[in-house]
């Protein structure tokens, strides 16, 4: 392989952010290693040297470069390593739609799902309400297809990696359901497939772990 | 191949003016539909169910939603002329990632210096400030954000530019005492055509902005 230089991954081990540059790695099978920040704690050097802006992970460190943003990184890999597992379709017009559901997941989703959890209990209702109505649309786009990139795991999927795995966790430490798989069938069976890949499985967080840490986080915020 | 090419937008929109840029660069026709935003139409309903929001792009009848996302497939379906993200793979990345900035960064701090009052509007001003600071350290001295040619991040920012009157007025400050090199950027970018031909009048946005606040319910 050509590209087999140097690459670093900063990360963070119970982070879907960081896991999506994982996983796309493994995919494509890019080897790399890997570095466990302490954001909440005490950001290192390193971090703040390559990523001065937001001082977040995953940053990617390629030959001494580094890249933020962990769906401009994927694109970032797409581009770079050219193998035969792809993460983006080829049509542009397919290449935006794509993008348009891996930004929805991100922006809309994932935040309100958090908000409904974790939010003032003041708003957790209308969070909540807007979670699942976000959820509907990617139940509806997701439809028959195996994944959302079609028959293999695409931008999409990674992009919506919390939704396949962290949002049960979150769902049983919290004790907001949103997700039911009689309201989700499709996400629900697209759930069991995407973690059952063998490239996704290898990078997840062991689940009792997660629900540690979320039974922590949430034990603090019982009080408002 | 003769395409249809119609863009649902609104004048004032800063994203809406990224593609209309992005169109005029290609030198690719397009039909302007004029949107109310208090009052969507049929079309931008059905185009963009999810958001109904501008700006909405249609080619051949297919909608593309969200302004750089529309950017991007305009360079893609249009590659022969004017190329508007890098070809290396690290300038693009590095491209999206102030793309990215841009988006998650300057409109909230931005809206603040009009549409809020006291502390709430200093604390938007002052972070307004901070974040074209950081992007003026990105442009450096530069011509473009993208080096000698013009292109997506300037894309991404410029629309905001037209709004800097407005922001000034109302917030009671100025940007190009502290950002005068990204004043300067803007100014380079008003020459050329696609953005002269997309951008309003500046003063035709501080005369808009007492009926947005309105339409809020702001004082």
């Amino acid at each position: 392989m050509n590209q087999g230089e140097q690459v670093k991954v900063l990360g963070l081990w119970g982070s879907p952010f960081s896991k999506r540059v994982e996983m796309v790695l493994k995919l494509k099978g890019i080897p790399y290693e890997y570095i466990e920040e302490d954001v909440y704690g005490n950001k290192s050097p390193m971090l703040l040297k390559y990523n001065p802006i937001h001082k977040k992970v995953p940053v990617l460190v390629h030959n001494g470069r580094s890249i933020a943003e962990s769906l401009v990184i994927v694109e970032y890999i797409e581009d770079t390593w050219k193998t035969s597992q792809t993460i983006l379709p080829q049509d542009p017009y397919e290449r935006a739609m794509a993008r348009f559901w891996a930004k929805y997941v991100d922006e809309k989703v994932m935040v309100a799902i958090w908000k409904a959890c974790w939010g003032p209990r003041s708003e957790r209702e209308k969070e909540t309400k807007e979670a699942y109505e976000g959820l509907k649309y990617l139940e509806k786009e997701l439809g028959d297809k195996h994944f959302f990139g079609g028959e293999t795991i695409g931008f999409v999927d990674i992009a919506a990696d919390f939704i396949g795995y962290w949002l049960g966790i979150v769902q049983e430490a919290s004790g907001v359901t949103i997700m039911t798989a009689e309201e989700f069938p499709n996400l629900q069976r697209w759930s069991k497939d995407f973690i059952d890949n063998n490239f996704v499985k290898e990078v997840l967080p062991p689940k009792h772990e997660l629900a540690a840490l979320f039974k922590a986080q949430f034990g603090s915020v019982t009080s408002d | 191949m003769a395409d249809e090419v119609i863009l649902l937008d609104f004048w004032p929109s800063m994203f809406g003016m990224r593609t209309r840029i992005a169109l005029e660069e290609k030198n690719v026709k397009f039909d302007y539909r004029e949107q109310d935003l208090w009052n969507k139409s049929p079309i931008l309903l059905e185009m963009n169910p999810v958001h109904s929001k501008i700006p909405v792009l249609i080619h051949n009848g297919k909608p593309v939603c969200e302004s750089l996302i529309q950017v991007e497939y305009i360079d893609e379906v249009w590659p022969g002329i004017n190329p508007l993200l890098p070809s290396d793979p690290y300038q693009r990345a590095q491209a999206k990632f102030w793309g990215d900035y841009i988006d998650k960064k300057v409109y909230a701090s931005a809206r603040l210096t009009w549409g809020a009052k006291g502390e709430e509007q200093e604390a938007g001003k002052k972070e307004l400030i901070e974040i074209l600071k950081t992007l003026e350290s990105e442009l450096g001295d530069k011509i473009y954000f993208g080096g000698e040619t013009f292109g997506y991040v300037d894309i991404a920012l410029i629309g905001f530019y037209s709004w800097f009157g407005a922001y000034e007025k109302f917030g009671n400050f100025s940007i190009e005492a502290e950002c005068p090199k990204l004043i300067a950027w803007g100014k380079r970018c008003v020459e050329r055509e696609s953005v002269a031909k997309s951008l309003p009048d500046s003063e035709k946005i501080i005369k808009f902005v007492p009926e947005l606040k309105k339409h809020f319910g702001i004082e």
